[in-house]
């Protein structure tokens, strides 16, 4: 009776789950993924390390639903990805994004960058706009917020792709090389922000770096290599 | 708000282009309502030299234009006899030319018709019109063009004319053109005994399905029909009206593939922009409401200017001294309407193929590949 409540509990707390995902590109050619099967339980910190093509970046988008398995099967918080309907919701509302290269829009100004996700999810402005002060006061920002894009430092630009990605509250984060394009100082202070910005939210965090001092600092450490999950090192 | 923004940044971005796109649209809604408002001017204007108090006309059946209508004055008098008719008056319609005017519109009317009787009189007295057979009487503009006065002798076309009269008529035509005597016109055009026209005025609207009945029956090779029901059915005016629309249509085309190039331009140069706002969260949906919202500002823009480039088109038009009295610029609303609702659909056809290729853009291969 308390194994099976345990059993039951242990799968309550999964929020990502890939099974048997195999992804490959250029009609089958090159092959990234070779059947990945692995769980990330909610408010982890977990490091994916590896080799540039080894499958990282994919593995997030499959769990961003930005691209689908070509077998297996990948979940997140109990629904399956890329079923359209779960897909807006799995954007808006559970995943946010931060890329090695920002993705910001450089025309629009810092805020308005920040509130592109609350506007495809028609959150209420004011609410939207207090969310947006809250996480810019958290990320040093506030002073910045009427900055247009190109007038902002590297750190600036990945601290603002930071709170947008959780001006939503989604429950996971996916970071695709989050400090790859900073210098070692700049990248420090984002790391830090990062998890703390984690913490705080009661995020889970997936990240995808080639950087194993920032990889050493999360909760679980896995190591990618010929598409598949060869380690999992507890940190 | 935010979503504004997007839109208005995008048209910024490429000021030029925009621009290029927003008078295209301008210059084809300028050309539709100037062309469309002229002809719908000239076909009022002579709806209502047809419809001078009166409620009818009738006129030869099956001819393609009035001008070519032979009515034989006797019908006129028979009619007139007729007891739902208050009054028939036979017109005569020619066009003359004299120095420096290629078209004068003559009428040829009797003393008796309302044309005379009820115009305003500038210089000369009613009563004596058709006194003299050279005698003729001169719309407020026509005397302007032809620089007469009263009592002067005009050429017009190859005879010689004596001014008695000039008068001032609220239509176009009327006031632009020359009024002879009926019998004077019969011959000056070579159509002894006919007009192009009887105008009727009946003594009650109510008789105007017997009076038609009674044309029909007496006179077969005539037609008799009221006044808005000529207007709608006459082919020429039909033919000008489409004409008018049609080349109007051709110039909004062109301005559309404007606005399709410059969205399909805005579109491919922001393909990761677009996927950005797809890992955001934003739906096809708000993709394309967002691609048609920038042909439509484009459009809505492009149709403001082109109806106050219109606008000041028609009343520069009306100001040349040659077209004086055959340019109405009265703008009517529903033509202006029109107008801004065919650029506003033009954009949004324009923007049909950037939104759908917009809406496919998958955001992982744009983010990973640009």
């Amino acid at each position: 009776m308390n194994l099976s409540a345990t059993h039951e509990s242990n799968q309550d707390c999964i929020v990502l789950r890939a099974e048997g995902v195999w992804k490959s590109y250029d009609d089958g050619a090159i092959t990234v993924l070779k059947g990945v099967n692995f769980e990330v339980a909610r408010g982890q910190k977990v490091a994916l390390c590896g080799p540039s093509g080894c499958g990282k970046s994919t593995l997030l988008h499959l769990f961003g639903g930005l691209d689908s398995p070509d077998r297996g099967h990948v979940s997140v918080n109990g629904s399956e990805v890329n079923r359209h309907r779960n897909l807006l919701r799995l954007l808006r509302h559970e995943v946010g994004f931060v890329f090695q290269l920002h993705n910001l829009i450089p025309d629009l100004t810092l805020k308005e960058n920040c509130l592109i996700p609350t506007v495809a999810a028609g959150l209420d402005h004011h609410i939207a706009q207090a969310r947006l002060q809250l996480l810019a006061e958290r990320t040093g920002l506030t002073h910045r917020l009427g900055q247009r894009i190109q007038k902002l430092s590297g750190g600036e630009r990945q601290r603002t792709a930071l709170c947008r990605a959780l001006m939503n509250k989604p429950k996971i984060l996916l970071a695709d090389e989050p400090t790859g394009s900073l210098d070692e100082q700049a990248s420090g202070t984002v790391f830090e922000l990062l998890l703390d910005m984690v913490a705080t939210e009661g995020v889970t965090l997936v990240m995808a770096t080639h950087d194993r001092g920032l990889a050493g600092r999360c909760d679980r450490l896995l190591e990618m290599h010929d598409g598949r999950i060869h380690e999992q090192i507890s940190a | 708000m935010i979503f504004l923004k997007l839109i208005v940044t995008n048209l910024r971005r490429h000021r030029i282009r925009s621009f290029i796109s927003i008078a295209g649209i301008a210059f084809s809604v300028a050309a539709m309502l100037t062309v469309v408002t002229i002809l719908q001017g000239a076909i009022g204007m002579f709806s209502g030299i047809l419809s001078s108090d009166s409620e009818m006309i009738v006129f030869e059946r099956n001819v393609s234009d009035l001008f070519f209508s032979n009515v034989p004055q006797t019908a006129a008098e028979e009619m007139a006899k007729w007891p739902m008719v208050s009054h028939a008056d036979p017109v005569l319609f020619g066009i003359v030319s004299s120095s420096d005017h290629p078209i004068i519109t003559c009428f040829g009317v009797t003393a008796s018709d309302a044309r005379i009787r009820k115009a305003t009189w500038i210089a000369g007295d009613k009563l004596s019109f058709a006194q003299h057979s050279d005698d003729v009487v001169l719309g407020e503009r026509a005397a302007e063009f032809l620089n007469a006065k009263i009592d002067d002798h005009v050429p017009i076309g190859h005879g010689v004319f004596h001014v008695i009269g000039i008068l001032k008529t609220a239509n176009g035509f009327e006031d632009g053109g020359v009024f002879m005597p009926l019998a004077s016109a019969q011959s000056f055009f070579h159509k002894e005994g006919v007009s192009s026209v009887i105008t009727i005025k009946l003594r009650s609207k109510d008789d105007a399905d017997t009076f038609k009945s009674m044309v029909k029956a007496k006179f077969g090779n005539l037609i008799g029909l009221e006044d808005a029901e000529f207007t709608r059915s006459y082919s020429q005016f039909r033919i000008l009206k489409a004409t008018a629309w049609a080349v109007g249509g051709c110039g909004l085309l062109l301005g559309g593939l404007g606005v399709a190039n410059t969205m399909i331009m805005s579109v491919f140069t922001r393909i990761r922009e677009i996927a950005i706002l797809r890992v955001n969260g934003f739906s096809h949906v708000q993709i394309a409401a967002m691609i048609f919202g920038e042909s439509a500002v484009v459009s809505l823009l492009g149709a403001v200017l082109g109806l106050l480039t219109g606008t000041c088109v028609l009343f520069a038009l009306k100001l040349v001294p040659a077209l004086h009295g055959y340019v109405d610029v009265t703008l009517q609303p529903l033509v202006m309407l029109i107008v801004i609702l065919l650029a506003f659909l033009t954009g949004i056809a324009g923007a049909l193929y950037p939104a759908a290729y917009a809406m496919r853009i998958r955001a992982v291969e744009a983010l990973r590949f640009e």
